[in-house]
């Protein structure tokens, strides 16, 4: 057996080859979420559209209940987790960006979302 | 389809290094002739300096894969017939991997990978040990025969979208590899094996686009076999035994 292997796989520290299998983990888990969340949020839609809901309406049933304030913070925590992942795959390959660099990056990305995705949720409650 | 009434058809071969180009040749028609035929043919009698590689003629050795109109083939097994249809037959060294000269390519950043993805048995018993009993029909066993008969012929490798996007993903004839050695019960490097395929560079970088499982011209399924490593992946994370 050839003992030369190419640099950077052999080396890779155990930490980094745990930290790549849970990014893989979280994303798949975290598309199984989203493959519910994403049929929910269609069939709302398509609700609210057949039954002619204006937007004023749509807040005022969202806001009568306890379960869409919920499924939406579950809905948008799934897509600050995948998003961000699927980005870092698409960096590595097309920019070669890995590493720290590219946990920086996805970190904000992620933040973003979820401030964004919590805030819109939250107008919901209040 | 290039006739048979034809006496002779073009071929176009790549001729140098990566920065070489084809050269076209006349090469004569015969029946039931192969795309490696034509390659022994023009080195024979038209430009004996073209440099290819063969070894066995008959798909058991995996030295003779080259890219055959755009596509990575096992040139020995592959009929002109079937390939060529009306166009020019075009022959060039096979993809993602350093063109010496000609057809021959440099299979070492394809055999290291084996290596890192620690593609040798481990064995767990000794010489004095008696013979290790694996039951034919067992579901590990059966795994084993699906991935079993690789040539290496590297023609999954080079028709690898991912290989060529991320030069250190290990590609599917070494994940294929390791997915055989997880399977086998005598073998005592499980953990260690999955870790060096766990990476940045391992089975999780897979598309499945299933290019390796279309063009593996021993129709094995790659792509499954890293499918598999996933799944142990993920499983082994979970755990916390990875």
């Amino acid at each position: 057996m050839i003992d030369v292997v190419p640099p950077g796989i052999e080396n890779a520290s155990l930490r980094s080859v745990r930290y790549a299998a849970w990014r893989f983990v979280l994303q798949r888990a975290s598309a199984a979420v989203l493959a519910i969340c994403v049929v929910v949020h269609l069939a709302t839609i398509i609700y609210a559209v057949r039954h002619q809901l204006t937007a004023a309406a749509i807040v005022a049933r969202m806001h009568a209940s306890a379960f869409w304030p919920a499924f939406y913070t579950i809905f948008v925590v799934a897509v600050a987790i995948h998003a961000p992942l699927g980005l870092r795959a698409i960096a590595d390959e097309w920019l070669g960006l890995r590493g720290r660099r590219a946990d920086v990056v996805v970190a904000s990305i992620a933040l973003v979302l979820l401030g964004g995705g919590l805030y819109a949720v939250r107008s919901l409650t209040a | 389809m290039i006739s048979l009434t034809e006496s002779t058809f073009p071929v176009l071969i790549w001729r140098g290094a990566a920065d070489g180009a084809f050269r076209r040749y006349e090469v004569p028609r015969l029946a039931s002739q192969t795309v490696l035929d034509v390659v022994t043919h023009v080195q024979r009698h038209l430009d004996a300096s073209l440099a290819y590689r063969y070894a066995c003629r008959v798909g058991m050795c995996g030295s003779c894969a080259m890219t055959v109109n755009g596509k990575a083939r096992w040139t020995c097994r592959t009929h002109v017939d079937t390939v060529a249809g009306d166009r020019t037959l075009e022959i060039g060294p096979l993809h993602h991997l350093p063109i010496v000269r000609d057809l021959v390519v440099d299979m070492a950043p394809f055999f290291d990978k084996w290596a890192a993805a620690k593609g040798e048995f481990k064995p767990t018993a000794t010489r004095y040990d008696d013979f290790a009993k694996v039951a034919p029909a067992s579901p590990a066993r059966r795994a084993i025969d699906a991935t079993i008969e690789c040539i290496g012929c590297a023609v999954c490798y080079a028709s690898c979208d991912v290989v060529g996007w991320k030069p250190d993903y290990l590609g599917p004839a070494a994940l294929n590899r390791a997915f055989t050695l997880v399977n086998d019960v005598r073998d005592g490097a499980g953990v260690a094996r999955l870790r060096a395929i766990a990476g940045d560079g391992g089975c999780q970088s897979c598309h499945t686009h299933q290019s390796c499982t279309e063009r593996c011209p021993k129709h094995l399924l790659p792509t499954a076999s890293i499918a598999g490593l996933k799944r142990l992946v993920a499983l082994a994370a979970v755990k916390g035994t990875l």
